[in-house]
């Protein structure tokens, strides 16, 4: 067991939130196609606020601070708050597309003691990282960036979320950050909207994909062991803790929302009205999430996969019940093993009904119902003879 | 007579008290360690401005019941295994604030 791990053990034994994800805005200077963000500032926390929260995090134990957003250079006061986090000797690791980064800056966030720094890249060619990003000239200024920042000997992590729209670039994205000196991770879940929006979900990649990209032994390493066959829940598995969210790491908006993770919008409080710890110790919410092992969760206890899976509770809570499957962990069970969880199987036969029901039904006015993405605020944009032109 | 030696948290690194002890991480995450609760109190205690010796007295010995010549020698020791992981700064003068002088330096 790794040291880390052995402090991460402790921090649960000890009730204390051993790392913190915070974002500090949701603005973005990218428009990213698969982002789950609402990038309109809607009253981020400011300067003193979040220097304050920063305050409580380091009382009550914090130590690996991530700092995200949006994007986070977009913030005027972000190395005031950098500052202030290395003062109170979190370890920092940051999240960012790059952009922002010139030499001073990067040389600023060396002589800060930064851990290490994320940087978003989907593609090794600007088409189609620009395509995603909708900036043009991105893909140039965040490869430059990454490269300011390695000559201050920082390390880099290039992460790539992988979708229909870069799927055929992993490999030449993964031989650009070894030709860099970054380190590459590539994640094959495009996550809905924080809102509950799911047609950002299109964007995953589909099913054979998937099997190919778990079949690649350059980025999964060792291929046999990955796609071994799924192994149901044994005795200890049942008693296990479904991830660490909310049990040693949380997450918190720039507006203060507390949730125990940033992929699991259940809001446990808010740090403009309450405590940090005070949420962190007493929040219902959050311990309800905490009492939850394997064996509560009526599906997933008894899928062959149980013992296997790697089940995210913040995707099954925005499917609908953080007790229940997440079908796009299913859906990688199924593309590593080959073998489909019941719940992915009722899952098609649902769509395959609603295929169905779709070709019966005779040409209505109301067709427009088909287009979920076209919300009332649009519509009004749009004005009456547009609509018109869609219903006819 | 022997030189006084002064001590300084490094602003490179991460810590954090866990329990007893402390968690340490060097810059940019290369080591990981854990002070026990003697290393912790000298930690803590490193300001820069305070002797080690005057650390020592005030809050090794009346916290560990250790005699202080003893004390002295092993807080020396371990001080210097410290500043030897980049953890702890040592000089035979009072060390000033280490975080404005990081910042300073790349305004040069
Ligand atoms: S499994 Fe999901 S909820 Fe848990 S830490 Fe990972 S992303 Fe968050
Ligand atoms: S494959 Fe699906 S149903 Fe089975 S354990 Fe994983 S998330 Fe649960």
């Amino acid at each position: 067991m790794s040291l880390m791990h052995e402090m991460g053990e402790r921090a649960l034994r000890l009730g204390v939130p051993f790392s913190v994800h915070l974002d500090l805005t949701y603005r973005c200077n990218e428009q990213c196609v698969h982002c789950y963000l609402d990038h309109d500032d809607h009253g981020e926390m400011t300067t003193a606020e979040i220097k304050h929260l920063l305050k409580e995090m380091a009382d009550s134990g914090v130590f690996i601070l991530t700092l995200s957003g949006g994007e986070i250079f977009l913030r005027k006061d972000f190395f005031e708050i950098l500052e202030y986090a290395r003062d109170l000797t979190f370890c920092i690791k940051l999240k960012t597309n790059a952009v922002l980064i010139r030499e001073a800056q990067a040389a600023r966030l060396r002589d800060l003691g930064v851990q290490s720094i994320q940087v978003s890249i989907y593609s090794h060619r600007p088409e189609v990282h620009d395509a995603i990003t909708k900036v043009p000239g991105s893909l140039k200024r965040s490869l430059k960036a990454i490269r300011f920042l390695k000559s201050q000997g920082l390390r880099v992590v290039m992460a790539n979320v992988l979708m229909t729209e870069n799927m055929h670039d992993y490999r030449g994205t993964q031989a650009l950050a070894n030709e860099i000196g970054a380190e590459y991770t590539m994640d094959p879940t495009v996550t809905p909207m924080m809102d509950g929006g799911r047609t950002v979900l299109e964007l995953n990649v589909g099913e054979s994909d998937l099997r190919n990209v778990f079949r690649d032994e350059n980025l999964i390493g060792n291929v046999d062991e990955f796609c071994a066959p799924p192994r149901a829940a044994n005795e200890d598995d049942l008693n296990s803790l479904p991830c660490s969210a909310g049990h040693t790491s949380c997450y918190v908006s720039p507006y203060g929302e507390f949730y125990p993770c940033v992929q699991f919008p259940l809001s446990c409080g808010n740090v403009r009205e309450q405590r940090f710890i005070d949420i962190w110790r007493h929040s219902e919410r959050l311990k309800e999430v905490r009492s939850i092992r394997l064996r509560d969760l009526s599906s997933c206890s008894k899928c062959a996969h149980g013992g296997s899976c790697t089940r995210c509770p913040g995707l099954a809570f925005m499917e609908g019940n953080m007790r229940g499957p997440s079908t796009q962990d299913c859906e990688k069970s199924f593309a590593r093993t080959g073998i489909p969880s019941l719940n992915l199987l009722s899952k098609k036969q649902e769509q395959d009904k609603d295929k169905d029901k779709d070709q019966d039904s005779p040409p209505r006015l109301v067709q427009i119902q088909l287009v979920p993405a076209i919300t009332g605020r649009r519509l009004a944009e749009m004005g009456g003879g547009a609509v018109s032109a869609i219903a006819s | 007579m022997k030189k006084k030696l002064y001590v300084a948290r490094s602003p490179r690194i991460a810590a954090r008290k866990l329990g007893e002890e402390t968690l340490v991480m060097s810059a940019q995450g290369s080591t990981l360690f854990t002070l026990n609760p003697t290393a912790t109190v000298l930690w803590q205690a490193a300001d820069g401005i305070t002797a080690l010796d005057a650390i020592v007295e005030r809050h090794i010995c009346s916290e560990f019941e250790v005699e202080a010549e003893q004390a002295i020698r092993d807080a020396e020791a371990l001080a210097e295994d410290l500043a030897r992981h980049g953890i702890l700064l040592i000089s035979e003068k009072p060390i000033s604030s280490t975080r404005n002088l990081t910042v300073q330096e790349q305004y040069r």
